[in-house]
Protein backbone atom coordinates (compact mmCIF):
# COMPACT_ATOMS: atom_id res chain seq x y z
CA UNK A 1 0.00 0.00 0.00
CA UNK A 2 2.70 2.53 1.15
CA UNK A 3 6.14 3.15 -0.94
CA UNK A 4 9.67 1.91 0.44
CA UNK A 5 10.45 5.69 0.96
CA UNK A 6 7.10 5.79 2.73
CA UNK A 7 7.78 3.16 4.71
CA UNK A 8 11.00 4.24 5.83
CA UNK A 9 10.01 7.83 6.65
CA UNK A 10 7.06 6.32 8.54
CA UNK A 11 10.16 4.03 10.56
CA UNK A 12 12.51 6.52 10.75
CA UNK A 13 10.97 10.05 10.49
CA UNK A 14 13.59 12.90 10.40
CA UNK A 15 13.11 15.90 12.66
CA UNK A 16 10.70 15.14 15.18
CA UNK A 17 10.55 17.28 18.09
CA UNK A 18 9.42 20.91 19.19
CA UNK A 19 12.28 23.81 18.95
CA UNK A 20 12.03 25.32 21.95
CA UNK A 21 12.44 29.14 20.87
CA UNK A 22 11.03 28.90 17.72
CA UNK A 23 10.94 31.86 15.25
CA UNK A 24 8.01 30.40 14.22
CA UNK A 25 5.08 27.87 14.42
CA UNK A 26 2.21 26.06 11.76
CA UNK A 27 -0.43 24.01 12.90
CA UNK A 28 -2.86 22.49 10.44
CA UNK A 29 -5.28 19.58 10.71
CA UNK A 30 -7.22 18.08 13.58
CA UNK A 31 -7.68 15.28 15.40
CA UNK A 32 -11.40 14.75 13.65
CA UNK A 33 -9.76 13.67 10.38
CA UNK A 34 -7.20 11.69 11.85
CA UNK A 35 -3.99 14.24 11.09
CA UNK A 36 -3.01 17.12 13.08
CA UNK A 37 0.74 18.58 12.15
CA UNK A 38 3.03 21.07 14.21
CA UNK A 39 5.67 22.47 12.63
CA UNK A 40 8.62 25.12 13.85
CA UNK A 41 11.30 26.87 12.59
CA UNK A 42 14.43 28.82 13.11
CA UNK A 43 15.15 30.72 10.86
CA UNK A 44 19.24 32.63 10.22
CA UNK A 45 19.16 35.27 7.69
CA UNK A 46 16.64 33.94 5.05
CA UNK A 47 17.16 30.68 5.80
CA UNK A 48 15.35 27.79 7.58
CA UNK A 49 17.89 26.99 9.99
CA UNK A 50 16.34 24.16 11.49
CA UNK A 51 12.91 22.16 11.13
CA UNK A 52 10.92 20.34 13.36
CA UNK A 53 7.59 18.81 13.40
CA UNK A 54 5.15 16.50 15.29
CA UNK A 55 2.28 14.70 13.76
CA UNK A 56 -0.80 13.03 14.72
CA UNK A 57 -2.12 10.89 12.77
CA UNK A 58 -1.44 8.37 9.94
CA UNK A 59 1.76 6.28 8.48
CA UNK A 60 1.60 8.97 5.27
CA UNK A 61 1.10 11.73 7.51
CA UNK A 62 3.78 11.25 10.04
CA UNK A 63 6.18 10.50 6.46
CA UNK A 64 5.09 13.68 5.13
CA UNK A 65 5.36 15.74 7.89
CA UNK A 66 9.32 13.73 7.89
CA UNK A 67 9.94 14.69 3.92
CA UNK A 68 8.24 18.53 4.22
CA UNK A 69 10.88 18.70 7.29
CA UNK A 70 13.93 17.23 5.12
CA UNK A 71 12.98 19.17 1.76
CA UNK A 72 12.71 22.63 3.94
CA UNK A 73 15.59 22.14 6.08
CA UNK A 74 18.05 24.79 4.93
CA UNK A 75 16.00 26.28 1.85
CA UNK A 76 15.71 29.88 1.65
CA UNK A 77 12.11 30.96 2.77
CA UNK A 78 10.79 31.57 -0.35
CA UNK A 79 12.58 27.90 -2.02
CA UNK A 80 10.69 26.54 1.22
CA UNK A 81 7.59 28.30 0.40
CA UNK A 82 7.73 26.90 -3.43
CA UNK A 83 7.77 22.96 -2.33
CA UNK A 84 4.17 22.18 -3.16
CA UNK A 85 1.79 18.97 -1.76
CA UNK A 86 2.67 17.49 -5.21
CA UNK A 87 6.58 17.09 -5.22
CA UNK A 88 6.21 16.59 -1.54
CA UNK A 89 4.51 12.96 -2.67
CA UNK A 90 6.61 12.67 -5.61
CA UNK A 91 9.51 12.49 -3.37
CA UNK A 92 7.79 9.55 -0.95
CA UNK A 93 7.34 7.86 -4.16
CA UNK A 94 3.68 8.35 -4.39
CA UNK A 95 0.77 8.30 -1.31
CA UNK A 96 -2.28 6.28 -2.07
CA UNK A 97 -5.52 8.20 -3.48
CA UNK A 98 -7.22 8.46 -0.47
CA UNK A 99 -3.80 9.83 1.22
CA UNK A 100 -3.10 12.72 -0.89
CA UNK A 101 -4.55 14.98 1.53
CA UNK A 102 -2.23 14.24 4.33
CA UNK A 103 0.39 15.45 1.84
CA UNK A 104 -1.83 18.70 1.27
CA UNK A 105 -1.08 19.16 5.19
CA UNK A 106 2.23 18.63 5.52
CA UNK A 107 3.01 21.40 2.79
CA UNK A 108 0.03 23.69 4.82
CA UNK A 109 2.08 23.64 8.04
CA UNK A 110 5.17 24.31 7.27
CA UNK A 111 3.69 27.55 5.36
CA UNK A 112 1.82 28.37 8.14
CA UNK A 113 4.99 28.38 10.26
CA UNK A 114 7.15 30.66 7.46
CA UNK A 115 3.67 32.74 7.13
CA UNK A 116 3.99 33.14 11.38
CA UNK A 117 7.82 33.67 11.51
CA UNK A 118 6.80 36.88 8.52
CA UNK A 119 4.16 38.50 10.49
CA UNK A 120 6.19 38.61 13.74
CA UNK A 121 9.15 39.94 11.62
CA UNK A 122 6.60 42.33 10.58
CA UNK A 123 5.20 43.65 13.26
CA UNK A 124 1.68 41.79 12.49
CA UNK A 125 -0.36 40.61 14.83
CA UNK A 126 -0.09 36.34 14.38
CA UNK A 127 -2.61 33.94 14.71
CA UNK A 128 -0.69 32.78 17.34
CA UNK A 129 -1.07 35.62 19.46
CA UNK A 130 -4.58 35.88 18.60
CA UNK A 131 -5.12 32.54 20.40
CA UNK A 132 -6.32 30.96 17.23
CA UNK A 133 -5.61 27.41 17.13
CA UNK A 134 -6.40 24.67 14.83
CA UNK A 135 -9.20 23.47 17.31
CA UNK A 136 -10.87 26.62 17.17
CA UNK A 137 -11.47 26.75 14.07
CA UNK A 138 -13.72 23.95 14.33
CA UNK A 139 -16.70 26.04 14.63
CA UNK A 140 -15.94 28.28 12.06
CA UNK A 141 -17.85 27.61 8.46
CA UNK A 142 -14.88 27.88 5.79
CA UNK A 143 -12.75 25.26 6.39
CA UNK A 144 -13.70 21.47 6.63
CA UNK A 145 -13.94 20.02 9.82
CA UNK A 146 -12.35 16.94 9.68
CA UNK A 147 -9.28 18.51 7.40
CA UNK A 148 -9.09 21.87 8.10
CA UNK A 149 -8.98 22.33 4.11
CA UNK A 150 -10.11 25.52 3.23
CA UNK A 151 -13.62 25.32 1.80
CA UNK A 152 -14.13 26.88 -1.65
CA UNK A 153 -16.40 29.78 -1.31
CA UNK A 154 -19.15 28.70 -3.86
CA UNK A 155 -19.34 25.20 -2.76
CA UNK A 156 -19.26 24.96 0.90
CA UNK A 157 -21.52 21.68 0.74
CA UNK A 158 -18.01 19.59 -0.39
CA UNK A 159 -14.57 19.64 0.74
CA UNK A 160 -12.10 19.05 -2.05
CA UNK A 161 -9.28 17.56 -0.51
CA UNK A 162 -11.11 14.34 1.65
CA UNK A 163 -14.57 14.82 -0.49
CA UNK A 164 -16.92 14.70 2.43
CA UNK A 165 -20.45 16.27 1.71
CA UNK A 166 -21.59 18.63 4.40
CA UNK A 167 -24.89 20.06 5.35
CA UNK A 168 -25.13 22.62 7.87
CA UNK A 169 -26.33 22.02 11.54
CA UNK A 170 -29.72 23.30 12.34
CA UNK A 171 -28.80 23.78 16.60
CA UNK A 172 -25.51 25.37 15.86
CA UNK A 173 -24.93 26.27 11.72
CA UNK A 174 -21.53 24.52 12.13
CA UNK A 175 -21.01 22.72 9.21
CA UNK A 176 -21.10 18.83 9.70
CA UNK A 177 -20.96 15.80 7.53
CA UNK A 178 -23.88 15.08 5.73
CA UNK A 179 -25.74 11.81 6.80
CA UNK A 180 -23.91 12.06 10.04
CA UNK A 181 -26.77 10.93 13.77
CA UNK A 182 -25.15 13.58 15.22
CA UNK A 183 -23.64 17.19 14.41
CA UNK A 184 -19.38 17.18 14.95
CA UNK A 185 -19.62 20.91 17.35
CA UNK A 186 -22.29 20.59 19.29
CA UNK A 187 -23.78 17.04 19.07
CA UNK A 188 -27.21 17.83 18.46
CA UNK A 189 -29.09 15.10 16.50
CA UNK A 190 -28.80 16.47 12.18
CA UNK A 191 -30.93 13.25 11.08
CA UNK A 192 -34.31 13.81 10.22
CA UNK A 193 -36.51 11.94 12.85
CA UNK A 194 -37.69 9.31 11.52
CA UNK B 1 10.68 -13.16 12.92
CA UNK B 2 7.86 -14.60 14.58
CA UNK B 3 4.70 -13.71 13.25
CA UNK B 4 1.49 -13.04 15.55
CA UNK B 5 -2.08 -13.12 14.07
CA UNK B 6 -4.53 -11.05 15.78
CA UNK B 7 -6.90 -9.90 13.41
CA UNK B 8 -9.30 -12.77 13.79
CA UNK B 9 -11.96 -10.06 12.46
CA UNK B 10 -10.61 -9.72 9.11
CA UNK B 11 -9.95 -13.72 8.18
CA UNK B 12 -9.63 -16.96 10.12
CA UNK B 13 -7.27 -19.27 8.87
CA UNK B 14 -8.51 -22.82 7.17
CA UNK B 15 -8.70 -25.55 9.25
CA UNK B 16 -6.77 -28.40 7.75
CA UNK B 17 -9.91 -30.65 8.49
CA UNK B 18 -12.24 -28.00 6.49
CA UNK B 19 -9.63 -28.03 3.54
CA UNK B 20 -9.83 -31.73 3.39
CA UNK B 21 -13.29 -31.71 3.34
CA UNK B 22 -13.74 -28.91 0.03
CA UNK B 23 -11.37 -30.61 -1.65
CA UNK B 24 -13.24 -33.14 -3.84
CA UNK B 25 -14.94 -30.49 -4.58
CA UNK B 26 -12.34 -28.24 -6.04
CA UNK B 27 -11.40 -31.49 -7.91
CA UNK B 28 -13.27 -34.43 -8.97
CA UNK B 29 -16.17 -34.08 -7.66
CA UNK B 30 -17.13 -30.69 -9.66
CA UNK B 31 -21.09 -31.59 -10.33
CA UNK B 32 -23.86 -29.08 -10.13
CA UNK B 33 -26.02 -30.11 -7.64
CA UNK B 34 -29.05 -29.39 -9.60
CA UNK B 35 -28.09 -32.05 -12.16
CA UNK B 36 -29.92 -35.60 -12.15
CA UNK B 37 -26.87 -37.69 -12.87
CA UNK B 38 -24.59 -39.42 -10.52
CA UNK B 39 -21.81 -36.04 -10.46
CA UNK B 40 -24.66 -33.85 -9.51
CA UNK B 41 -26.35 -36.07 -6.86
CA UNK B 42 -22.56 -36.06 -5.20
CA UNK B 43 -22.49 -32.42 -4.96
CA UNK B 44 -26.05 -32.23 -3.91
CA UNK B 45 -25.68 -34.35 -1.55
CA UNK B 46 -22.62 -32.82 -0.18
CA UNK B 47 -24.62 -29.10 0.00
CA UNK B 48 -27.78 -31.18 1.69
CA UNK B 49 -24.95 -32.30 4.42
CA UNK B 50 -23.92 -28.93 4.73
CA UNK B 51 -27.06 -27.39 5.26
CA UNK B 52 -27.47 -29.92 8.34
CA UNK B 53 -24.46 -29.09 10.30
CA UNK B 54 -24.81 -25.34 9.39
CA UNK B 55 -28.23 -25.74 10.66
CA UNK B 56 -27.32 -27.62 14.10
CA UNK B 57 -24.94 -24.58 14.88
CA UNK B 58 -27.96 -22.26 15.48
CA UNK B 59 -30.15 -25.07 16.27
CA UNK B 60 -32.39 -24.06 13.11
CA UNK B 61 -34.17 -26.93 10.60
CA UNK B 62 -31.93 -27.12 7.37
CA UNK B 63 -34.88 -26.20 5.19
CA UNK B 64 -34.47 -22.78 6.73
CA UNK B 65 -30.72 -22.34 6.01
CA UNK B 66 -30.03 -20.35 2.91
CA UNK B 67 -26.29 -20.03 1.87
CA UNK B 68 -24.70 -17.28 0.19
CA UNK B 69 -21.37 -15.24 -0.66
CA UNK B 70 -20.99 -13.59 2.56
CA UNK B 71 -22.35 -12.03 5.64
CA UNK B 72 -22.81 -9.14 3.74
CA UNK B 73 -25.05 -10.93 1.11
CA UNK B 74 -26.49 -12.39 3.97
CA UNK B 75 -27.61 -9.00 5.65
CA UNK B 76 -28.76 -7.68 2.24
CA UNK B 77 -30.96 -10.51 1.96
CA UNK B 78 -32.19 -10.51 4.74
CA UNK B 79 -32.60 -6.54 5.74
CA UNK B 80 -33.84 -5.72 1.82
CA UNK B 81 -35.93 -8.90 1.76
CA UNK B 82 -37.90 -9.20 4.60
CA UNK B 83 -38.39 -5.57 4.79
CA UNK B 84 -39.62 -5.55 1.25
CA UNK B 85 -41.43 -8.54 2.21
CA UNK B 86 -43.76 -7.35 4.37
CA UNK B 87 -44.44 -3.53 3.07
CA UNK B 88 -47.67 -3.93 2.70
CA UNK B 89 -48.16 -3.59 6.56
CA UNK B 90 -45.71 -1.02 6.91
CA UNK B 91 -42.42 0.70 6.08
CA UNK B 92 -40.79 1.38 9.24
CA UNK B 93 -37.25 -0.66 10.34
CA UNK B 94 -35.82 -0.45 13.40
CA UNK B 95 -31.90 -0.60 13.93
CA UNK B 96 -29.41 -0.67 16.21
CA UNK B 97 -26.46 2.40 15.50
CA UNK B 98 -23.62 -0.16 15.34
CA UNK B 99 -24.37 -2.33 13.07
CA UNK B 100 -22.22 -3.28 9.96
CA UNK B 101 -22.13 -1.12 7.59
CA UNK B 102 -24.06 -4.10 5.85
CA UNK B 103 -27.24 -3.45 7.40
CA UNK B 104 -27.25 0.09 8.03
CA UNK B 105 -26.49 0.65 3.46
CA UNK B 106 -29.13 -1.81 3.08
CA UNK B 107 -31.42 0.45 5.16
CA UNK B 108 -30.07 3.45 3.51
CA UNK B 109 -31.00 1.76 0.56
CA UNK B 110 -34.48 1.21 1.21
CA UNK B 111 -35.01 4.39 2.14
CA UNK B 112 -34.49 6.00 -0.95
CA UNK B 113 -37.59 3.42 -1.90
CA UNK B 114 -39.45 5.35 0.64
CA UNK B 115 -38.71 3.14 4.09
CA UNK B 116 -38.29 4.84 7.27
CA UNK B 117 -35.62 3.90 9.74
CA UNK B 118 -34.90 4.34 13.66
CA UNK B 119 -31.47 4.04 14.83
CA UNK B 120 -31.24 3.24 18.68
CA UNK B 121 -27.83 4.17 20.86
CA UNK B 122 -26.01 2.19 22.11
CA UNK B 123 -24.56 3.21 26.03
CA UNK B 124 -21.03 3.54 26.29
CA UNK B 125 -19.89 0.17 26.62
CA UNK B 126 -21.77 -0.52 22.92
CA UNK B 127 -24.81 -1.94 24.22
CA UNK B 128 -28.26 -1.66 23.29
CA UNK B 129 -30.94 -1.08 25.64
CA UNK B 130 -34.15 -3.14 24.86
CA UNK B 131 -36.10 -0.68 26.49
CA UNK B 132 -34.81 2.07 23.59
CA UNK B 133 -35.63 -0.50 20.71
CA UNK B 134 -39.27 -1.17 21.95
CA UNK B 135 -40.00 2.43 22.49
CA UNK B 136 -38.62 3.17 18.97
CA UNK B 137 -41.72 0.42 17.81
CA UNK B 138 -44.15 2.09 15.46
CA UNK B 139 -47.41 0.85 13.88
CA UNK B 140 -46.06 0.88 10.98
CA UNK B 141 -42.40 -0.87 12.14
CA UNK B 142 -41.69 -4.48 10.28
CA UNK B 143 -38.44 -4.94 10.88
CA UNK B 144 -35.93 -4.97 13.65
CA UNK B 145 -32.65 -5.67 13.25
CA UNK B 146 -30.01 -5.68 16.11
CA UNK B 147 -26.55 -7.30 15.68
CA UNK B 148 -25.79 -10.98 17.64
CA UNK B 149 -22.27 -9.29 18.59
CA UNK B 150 -20.09 -6.19 17.14
CA UNK B 151 -16.96 -6.99 15.47
CA UNK B 152 -15.46 -3.83 16.41
CA UNK B 153 -15.69 -3.36 20.31
CA UNK B 154 -16.83 -7.34 20.99
CA UNK B 155 -20.07 -6.33 22.98
CA UNK B 156 -22.83 -9.30 23.00
CA UNK B 157 -26.13 -7.38 22.58
CA UNK B 158 -29.71 -8.65 24.11
CA UNK B 159 -31.04 -10.18 21.29
CA UNK B 160 -33.14 -12.74 22.77
CA UNK B 161 -34.89 -9.67 24.57
CA UNK B 162 -35.04 -7.64 22.04
CA UNK B 163 -37.01 -10.73 20.22
CA UNK B 164 -39.46 -11.13 23.28
CA UNK B 165 -41.44 -8.15 22.71
CA UNK B 166 -41.17 -7.51 18.77
CA UNK B 167 -42.23 -10.76 17.76
CA UNK B 168 -45.82 -10.98 19.73
CA UNK B 169 -45.81 -7.25 18.12
CA UNK B 170 -45.67 -9.48 14.31
CA UNK B 171 -42.80 -7.35 13.80
CA UNK B 172 -39.88 -9.65 12.73
CA UNK B 173 -36.63 -9.77 14.10
CA UNK B 174 -33.36 -9.90 12.16
CA UNK B 175 -30.27 -10.72 14.08
CA UNK B 176 -26.16 -9.82 12.44
CA UNK B 177 -24.57 -13.15 14.06
CA UNK B 178 -21.41 -12.88 11.50
CA UNK B 179 -19.36 -12.28 14.45
CA UNK B 180 -20.75 -14.63 16.89
CA UNK B 181 -21.63 -17.19 15.34
CA UNK B 182 -19.46 -20.35 15.58
CA UNK B 183 -18.07 -18.67 18.85
CA UNK B 184 -20.86 -18.75 21.16
CA UNK B 185 -23.79 -20.68 21.36
CA UNK B 186 -26.36 -19.57 19.82
CA UNK B 187 -29.80 -21.06 19.23
CA UNK B 188 -32.37 -19.14 17.00
CA UNK B 189 -35.13 -20.43 19.44
CA UNK B 190 -34.28 -19.35 22.69
CA UNK B 191 -33.16 -16.37 20.62
CA UNK B 192 -36.24 -15.63 19.20
CA UNK B 193 -35.19 -14.53 15.46
CA UNK B 194 -36.83 -15.00 12.58
CA UNK B 195 -33.80 -14.24 10.60
CA UNK B 196 -29.94 -14.91 11.27
CA UNK B 197 -26.84 -13.97 9.41
CA UNK B 198 -23.69 -16.21 9.57
CA UNK B 199 -20.44 -16.74 8.20
CA UNK B 200 -17.90 -19.25 8.23
CA UNK B 201 -14.78 -17.30 7.09
CA UNK B 202 -15.35 -15.95 10.93
CA UNK B 203 -14.77 -19.52 12.69
CA UNK B 204 -12.01 -21.04 10.40
CA UNK B 205 -14.29 -21.87 7.07
CA UNK B 206 -13.42 -20.46 3.98
CA UNK B 207 -13.96 -17.29 1.95
CA UNK B 208 -17.38 -17.21 0.01
CA UNK B 209 -18.97 -19.73 2.31
CA UNK B 210 -22.17 -17.65 4.44
CA UNK B 211 -25.44 -18.38 5.14
CA UNK B 212 -28.63 -16.80 6.00
CA UNK B 213 -31.17 -18.42 8.80
CA UNK B 214 -34.72 -17.26 7.53
CA UNK B 215 -38.10 -18.63 9.86
CA UNK B 216 -40.55 -20.98 8.46
CA UNK B 217 -43.39 -19.51 7.05
CA UNK B 218 -41.58 -15.68 7.24
CA UNK B 219 -42.08 -13.69 3.72
CA UNK B 220 -38.82 -12.39 2.27
CA UNK B 221 -37.84 -11.83 -0.92
CA UNK B 222 -35.19 -12.75 -3.02
CA UNK B 223 -31.82 -10.38 -3.69
CA UNK B 224 -30.48 -12.38 -6.51
CA UNK B 225 -33.43 -13.63 -8.93
CA UNK B 226 -32.75 -16.91 -10.98
CA UNK B 227 -33.31 -20.89 -10.63
CA UNK B 228 -34.81 -23.02 -8.05
CA UNK B 229 -31.61 -22.86 -6.24
CA UNK B 230 -32.28 -22.76 -2.39
CA UNK B 231 -35.70 -22.95 -2.65
CA UNK B 232 -35.80 -20.11 -5.13
CA UNK B 233 -34.90 -17.56 -2.87
CA UNK B 234 -30.84 -16.91 -3.99
CA UNK B 235 -30.47 -17.78 -7.54
CA UNK B 236 -26.85 -19.45 -9.26
CA UNK B 237 -25.35 -22.32 -8.99
CA UNK B 238 -23.96 -23.47 -6.13
CA UNK B 239 -20.41 -22.56 -4.73
CA UNK B 240 -20.14 -26.30 -3.24
CA UNK B 241 -16.55 -26.14 -2.28
CA UNK B 242 -16.80 -22.80 -0.43
CA UNK B 243 -20.53 -24.18 1.10
CA UNK B 244 -18.85 -27.60 2.15
CA UNK B 245 -16.18 -25.70 3.74
CA UNK B 246 -18.64 -23.43 5.76
CA UNK B 247 -20.75 -26.92 6.81
CA UNK B 248 -17.60 -28.67 7.94
CA UNK B 249 -16.38 -25.57 9.70
CA UNK B 250 -19.78 -25.05 11.70
CA UNK B 251 -19.69 -29.32 12.90
CA UNK B 252 -16.39 -28.63 14.45
CA UNK B 253 -17.00 -25.07 15.81
CA UNK B 254 -19.97 -26.89 17.52
CA UNK B 255 -18.15 -29.47 18.56
CA UNK B 256 -15.55 -27.34 19.79
CA UNK B 257 -16.94 -24.39 21.09
CA UNK B 258 -16.56 -24.93 25.15
CA UNK B 259 -13.16 -26.11 23.98
CA UNK B 260 -11.98 -22.80 21.69
CA UNK B 261 -13.79 -20.94 24.30
CA UNK B 262 -12.21 -21.73 27.51
CA UNK B 263 -8.78 -21.66 25.93
CA UNK B 264 -9.12 -17.98 24.64
CA UNK B 265 -10.93 -16.14 27.25
CA UNK B 266 -7.81 -16.14 29.75
CA UNK B 267 -6.10 -14.87 26.83
CA UNK B 268 -8.22 -12.39 26.15
CA UNK B 269 -8.51 -11.12 29.74
CA UNK B 270 -4.98 -10.92 29.95
CA UNK B 271 -5.37 -8.78 27.35
CA UNK B 272 -8.07 -6.58 28.87
CA UNK B 273 -6.13 -6.60 31.80
CA UNK B 274 -2.57 -5.88 31.44
CA UNK B 275 -2.42 -3.82 28.51
CA UNK B 276 -4.24 -0.72 30.21
CA UNK B 277 -1.73 -1.45 33.08
CA UNK B 278 1.52 -1.62 30.69
CA UNK B 279 0.49 1.91 28.72
CA UNK B 280 -1.22 4.93 30.30
CA UNK B 281 -4.45 6.52 28.65
CA UNK B 282 -5.61 3.11 27.15
CA UNK B 283 -9.17 2.84 27.77
CA UNK B 284 -10.97 -0.94 26.97
CA UNK B 285 -13.73 -0.53 24.02
CA UNK B 286 -17.18 -2.63 24.64
CA UNK B 287 -18.22 -4.51 27.08
CA UNK B 288 -16.75 -6.15 29.80
CA UNK B 289 -18.47 -8.67 30.91
CA UNK B 290 -20.99 -9.38 27.91
CA UNK B 291 -18.10 -9.72 25.02
CA UNK B 292 -16.94 -12.37 22.94
CA UNK B 293 -13.90 -14.83 23.82
CA UNK B 294 -11.90 -14.02 21.32
CA UNK B 295 -11.75 -9.97 21.33
CA UNK B 296 -9.81 -7.33 22.92
CA UNK B 297 -10.42 -3.78 22.15
CA UNK B 298 -9.06 -0.32 23.23
CA UNK B 299 -8.61 3.18 22.21
CA UNK B 300 -4.92 4.40 23.00
CA UNK B 301 -5.07 8.19 23.75
CA UNK B 302 -2.91 10.86 21.81
CA UNK B 303 -2.03 8.45 18.95
CA UNK B 304 -3.72 7.32 15.50
CA UNK B 305 -4.66 3.62 14.88
CA UNK B 306 -3.21 3.68 11.35
CA UNK B 307 0.23 4.51 12.74
CA UNK B 308 0.07 1.78 15.76
CA UNK B 309 -0.77 -1.24 13.03
CA UNK B 310 2.00 -0.06 10.63
CA UNK B 311 4.51 -0.20 14.06
CA UNK B 312 3.39 -3.79 14.96
CA UNK B 313 3.21 -5.09 11.42
CA UNK B 314 6.78 -4.48 11.29
CA UNK B 315 7.40 -6.88 14.24
CA UNK B 316 5.49 -9.26 12.90
CA UNK B 317 2.08 -8.73 14.65
CA UNK B 318 -1.01 -8.22 12.82
CA UNK B 319 -4.29 -6.52 14.40
CA UNK B 320 -6.89 -3.98 13.09
CA UNK B 321 -8.59 -0.24 13.98
CA UNK B 322 -11.69 1.42 13.50
CA UNK B 323 -9.51 4.85 12.71
CA UNK B 324 -10.54 6.74 9.89
CA UNK B 325 -7.03 6.81 8.64
CA UNK B 326 -7.25 2.69 8.20
CA UNK B 327 -11.00 3.13 6.90
CA UNK B 328 -10.55 4.09 3.15
CA UNK B 329 -13.14 6.46 3.51
CA UNK B 330 -11.40 7.89 5.95
CA UNK B 331 -14.45 8.14 8.11
CA UNK B 332 -14.17 7.71 12.02
CA UNK B 333 -15.53 4.24 13.43
CA UNK B 334 -19.52 5.19 13.43
CA UNK B 335 -19.14 2.47 16.16
CA UNK B 336 -17.05 4.09 18.71
CA UNK B 337 -18.46 7.43 18.02
CA UNK B 338 -22.23 6.15 18.64
CA UNK B 339 -20.48 5.00 21.98
CA UNK B 340 -19.68 8.71 22.86
CA UNK B 341 -16.26 8.68 22.30
CA UNK B 342 -14.97 12.04 20.89
CA UNK B 343 -13.23 11.87 17.52
CA UNK B 344 -9.33 12.28 18.91
CA UNK B 345 -9.95 8.93 20.86
CA UNK B 346 -12.17 7.16 18.53
CA UNK B 347 -9.06 7.66 16.05
CA UNK B 348 -6.63 5.34 18.66
CA UNK B 349 -8.96 2.53 17.77
CA UNK B 350 -6.84 -1.04 18.52
CA UNK B 351 -8.69 -4.42 17.85
CA UNK B 352 -6.72 -7.67 18.89
CA UNK B 353 -8.97 -10.27 18.04
CA UNK B 354 -7.51 -14.01 18.95
CA UNK B 355 -7.47 -17.06 16.29
CA UNK B 356 -7.53 -20.82 17.77
CA UNK B 357 -3.96 -20.62 16.55
CA UNK B 358 -3.25 -17.57 19.57
CA UNK B 359 -0.83 -18.95 22.19
CA UNK B 360 0.19 -17.15 25.10
CA UNK B 361 3.07 -16.38 23.91
CA UNK B 362 1.87 -14.40 21.58
CA UNK B 363 0.01 -12.50 23.84
CA UNK B 364 3.30 -12.23 25.91
CA UNK B 365 5.00 -11.07 22.39
CA UNK B 366 2.37 -8.48 21.90
CA UNK B 367 2.54 -7.04 25.44
CA UNK B 368 6.16 -6.39 24.97
CA UNK B 369 6.59 -5.03 21.92
CA UNK B 370 3.42 -2.82 22.12
CA UNK B 371 4.75 -0.23 24.60
CA UNK B 372 7.32 1.28 22.86
CA UNK B 373 5.41 1.15 20.24
CA UNK B 374 2.89 3.95 21.79
CA UNK B 375 5.63 5.40 23.34
CA UNK B 376 7.24 6.04 19.96
CA UNK B 377 4.07 7.49 18.65
CA UNK B 378 2.98 9.33 21.45
CA UNK B 379 6.57 11.26 21.81
CA UNK B 380 6.07 12.43 17.79
CA UNK B 381 2.29 12.83 18.72
CA UNK B 382 1.05 16.90 19.16
CA UNK B 383 -1.42 16.06 21.08
CA UNK B 384 1.12 14.34 23.47
CA UNK B 385 3.05 16.93 23.96
CA UNK B 386 -0.23 19.38 24.75
CA UNK B 387 -1.05 16.75 26.90
CA UNK B 388 2.11 16.72 29.12
CA UNK B 389 2.28 20.72 28.82
CA UNK B 390 -1.01 20.74 30.68
CA UNK B 391 0.19 18.67 33.53
CA UNK B 392 -0.55 15.38 32.35
CA UNK B 393 1.48 12.51 32.70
Amino acid sequence: MYSDKVMDHFANPRNVGVIPDADGTGQVGNPVCGDMMTFTIKVDGDRLADVKFQTFGCGAAIAVSSMVSEMAKGKTLAEAKAITNDLVAEELGGLPKNKMHCSNLGADALHEAIKDFEDKRAGRATRAAAGASAHEHEGESCACPYCDTALEEEDKTVCRACRIEFEECPACGGITKKGDAKCIHCGAPTAKPA
Amino acid sequence: MTSVYLDRIAATPLLAEVREAMAPYLGEAFGNPQSLHAAGRRALEAVDEAREDVAALVGARAADIYFTASGTEANNFAVKGLALGQQAKGRHIVVSAIEHSSVLNSVKALEKQGFISTRVPVDAAGRVDPADVEKALTPATVLVSVMTANSEVGTVEPVAEIAAFCRPKGVLVHTDAVAAAGSIPLDVETLGVDALSLAGDQFYGPKGGAALFVRKGVRILPLVDGGIQEAGRRGGTENVPAIVGLGRAARLAARDMTLRRDALTPLRDRLLEELPRRIGHVLVTGSRTERLPYHASFCVEFVEGEAMLLSLDMQGIAASSGSACTSKALKASHVLLAMGLDHATAQGSLVFSLTDAAAGGDVDRLLEVFPPVVDRLRRMSPLWTEHLKKGGS
